[in-house]
């Protein structure tokens, strides 16, 4: 999938998840800059997005994730 | 994994709005209580729980009170992660009713919580406290053919249950609710691991069953979560990654159930679960229809696949009906057309004495379930309504939705199964009386009499969006409106059947008025349901050779959209008048009033009950159905 596509698609679900509609979805977003984005919401979040691509994420792969950047590459590897 | 149990399938699909509805609650004024369990009463998934627990949350801490719903409160120990799933917990619980302050102490400090009086958990002094507890943080040691070790290893556990259960009972005095454990999914041997002592699956196997007999013994509760593991496939419950991520018990994907299951029980012990299960009839009980099809035409014969799941069904009601659940019917149909199975019919495994109340008449639902409340003395939050019908069960969720009302799945082989899988009738205990209790009503299932009509239905008619299309007879239509024109006995004034070629001849006869009738509404499209046939009786006069109806879309005012039709088309060919006939049968009393109701005059009655009717073409005005119309095929 292009990423174009993959943050159309991710910036709903992120805001969805967060409850907060004003968050800007950049690639250097990540889980300090939100608030609430703690590590059970952020395993919410994962679970919420392996649903909505209909992918599945190692562990590895998870343990790897830093930023939405890298997230939004392996969802476009995947889906 | 079955989407039944992971979206919760017996409920209705979740809204799109859900988020402005939950935002609306939260700002309002009103009372919210009301609000949030109409709310909950959807498949909500962990995403929409956690909101929905959120704004619970916001309006506790805003001094909102949740009224009618019934406050509980429910300490979690826990030896895994639960913080996702406490606010499922309170969110399920306002589906129940349950208005849940959930006291969840720090991550794994189960002992220290249960046994220090002045734990968060004790000084909290809850209502009931859930150990919600792993079999992985158990006291558990392997030991492969050792029974004594291993009786050592359940004893210990059983040693350690029950010390965290003096611990509650001494400080707090809570009503204590167990879980049984999930056993691992690798197994060291493969089928032997259920067999050989001190094994993990056998232990599992004789703690689980130790802990049962030490809670019916205590009066402690049980959340079966063992069974709820194999119900929904043990492997799909354990996920090991998920595990390794975060000690999370089991598979997110079941957190709603789980959810859903804990409501359950505290709703249980509350005393909110239901007592009363109201079935429909046609195609629910049974295959078919009874009053087209008949005592012969109704499928419930055995080894025939419609006629098995029908038989599920009754075979559920019965045994629900053994452990003290009422049966109840409420069905669009004559009573005694309705009865005629439960009395002859040799496969039928329900039977009249089974039936505490047995509603058939050609009300709406809404008004015959109130009448069975009141005939039960039972309030309508103790009924369920099992109806194959999307549009009746949408009536009854509108105008009554204290009543719950599963969803049902297109194939009736699944029906038994959703039923069950709702868990309306969970319940923690049984007393004789509950053994004995249907008998009390066993008294030739009983009529209840209809005292107020049930507002509300005209504007829940308006909300289906019907559209009614109203065509003459051609070629493509033909096979369905001869086959409705011979199976239709009850909505069908003449009862007169037509060949295939007679049928293309009333077609093709310039002088003969005909007219295939479908209606769609916002549940699909309920196919061809009403066949019109007039003929030139002399001059100016149409006679209404046939007229009939599916019995599916009785009380829209099908009916009256129909004569609109008739009379608009009689206008436009010149007719002033309609004469219409009434041939009685043994199964059509149901159209009696047909016309009577249409405002036609009687013109005559004959010895055997024939009726005969005019109708003034200009002078008539029918009263319509929020319908919109659509006219094909007419020159």
């Amino acid at each position: 999938m292009e990423e174009a596509q993959v943050y159309a698609r991710l910036t709903p679900i992120i805001r969805d998840v967060m409850d907060d509609d004003s968050i800007e979805v950049t690639p250097q977003l990540s889980a300090k800059d939100v608030d609430g984005w703690d590590s059970l919401t952020h395993i919410r979040l994962l679970m919420t997005i392996e649903k909505a691509f209909k992918i599945k994420f190692s562990t590895s792969e998870i343990g790897k994730l830093q930023s939405v950047g890298d997230l939004v590459s392996l969802i476009g590897l995947r889906a | 994994m079955s989407a039944l149990y992971t979206e919760l399938q017996w409920l209705l699909r979740a809204p799109a709005d859900f988020p402005q509805r939950l935002k609306a609650i939260t700002d309002a004024e009103a009372p919210p209580g009301a609000e949030l369990q109409a709310l909950a009463l959807h498949a909500l998934d962990l995403n929409q729980l956690t909101k929905l627990a959120k704004a619970m949350a916001k309006l506790t801490a805003a001094g909102k009170t949740f009224a009618p719903l019934v406050p509980l409160r429910l300490a979690v120990l826990s030896n895994s992660t639960f913080d996702m799933i406490a606010p499922a917990v309170t969110a399920s619980a306002l589906r129940h009713g349950m208005a849940l302050e959930l006291v969840l102490p720090p991550y794994d400090q189960v002992a220290q919580q249960a046994l220090a009086p002045d734990s968060k958990v004790n000084a909290c002094k809850p209502d009931a406290v859930l150990f919600a507890l792993d079999y992985r943080a158990l006291p558990l040691k392997l030991a492969p053919g050792d029974a004594a070790a291993a009786e050592a290893s359940v004893q210990a556990v059983m040693g350690y249950l029950q010390t965290l259960r003096n611990g509650i009972k001494t400080h707090c005095n809570a009503v204590c609710i167990f879980q049984t454990f999930a056993a691992p999914v690798e197994t060291l041997f493969g089928s032997f691991d259920r067999v050989l002592p001190g094994t993990m699956r056998r232990m599992l196997d004789d703690i689980n069953r130790e802990l049962t007999a030490f809670a019916l013994a205590n009066g402690d509760v049980v959340l079966d979560v063992a069974g709820i593991a194999e119900t929904v496939g043990l492997s799909d419950w354990h996920n090991p990654q998920q595990w390794n991520l975060g000690k999370f018990s089991f598979a997110h994907d079941f957190v709603p159930l789980y959810a859903d299951h804990v409501a359950r029980i505290v709703a249980a012990i509350r005393g909110k679960s239901r007592r009363v299960l109201i079935l429909d009839l046609d195609n629910t009980t049974w295959g078919g229809v009874i009053g087209d099809d008949g005592l012969e035409g109704i499928n419930i014969a055995q080894g025939d696949p419609t006629g098995e799941a029908h038989l599920a069904v009754q075979r559920l009601a019965l045994q629900l009906r053994q452990r003290g659940i009422l049966l109840a019917v409420s069905s669009k149909n004559t009573d005694e057309i309705a009865r005629a199975p439960f009395k002859e019919h040799p496969e039928m495994l329900l039977k009249l004495d089974h039936i505490a109340v047995f509603q058939a008449n050609w009300n709406d639902k809404a008004t015959n379930i109130r009448a069975i409340a009141e005939e039960l003395s039972l309030g309508l939050d103790a009924m369920v309504f099992l109806d194959d019908n999307p549009v009746e069960r949408g009536l009854v969720r509108k105008l009554i939705p204290q009543v719950a009302v599963p969803e049902l799945p297109e194939d009736a082989a699944d029906y038994a199964r959703t039923l069950s899988a709702a868990g309306y009738f969970e319940a923690i205990s049984f007393a004789a009386e509950d053994a004995k209790r249907a008998e009390f009503y066993q008294d030739n299932a009983r009529r209840a009499s209809l005292k107020q009509q049930s507002g509300g239905v005209d504007a829940y008619l308006a909300s289906l969006d019907m559209t009614i299309t109203f065509q003459p007879f051609d070629a493509t239509g033909r096979a369905r409106i001869v086959q409705l024109i011979n199976k239709s006995n009850q909505y069908n004034l003449t009862t007169r059947r037509y060949t295939d070629s007679e049928a293309a001849a009333a077609e093709s006869d310039p002088t003969v008025f005909t007219l295939q009738v479908r209606l769609t509404d916002i549940f699909g499209d309920n196919g061809m349901i009403s066949v019109v046939i007039c003929r030139p009786q002399g001059p100016e006069v149409w006679e209404i050779d046939t007229w009939l109806m599916s019995c599916r879309v009785l009380g829209r005012r099908v009916e009256n959209m129909v004569l609109c039709a008739i009379l608009e088309h009689a206008r436009a060919a010149g007719v002033r008048r309609l004469a219409g006939v009434y041939v009685p049968t043994e199964r059509n009393k149901l159209v009696i009033d047909h016309y009577s109701k249409l405002g036609f005059d009687k013109t005559g009655e004959e010895e055997g009950g024939l009726t005969r009717w005019t109708l003034s073409v200009d002078s008539a005005d029918p009263d319509r159905a929020p319908m919109k119309i659509i006219s094909l095929g007419f020159n």
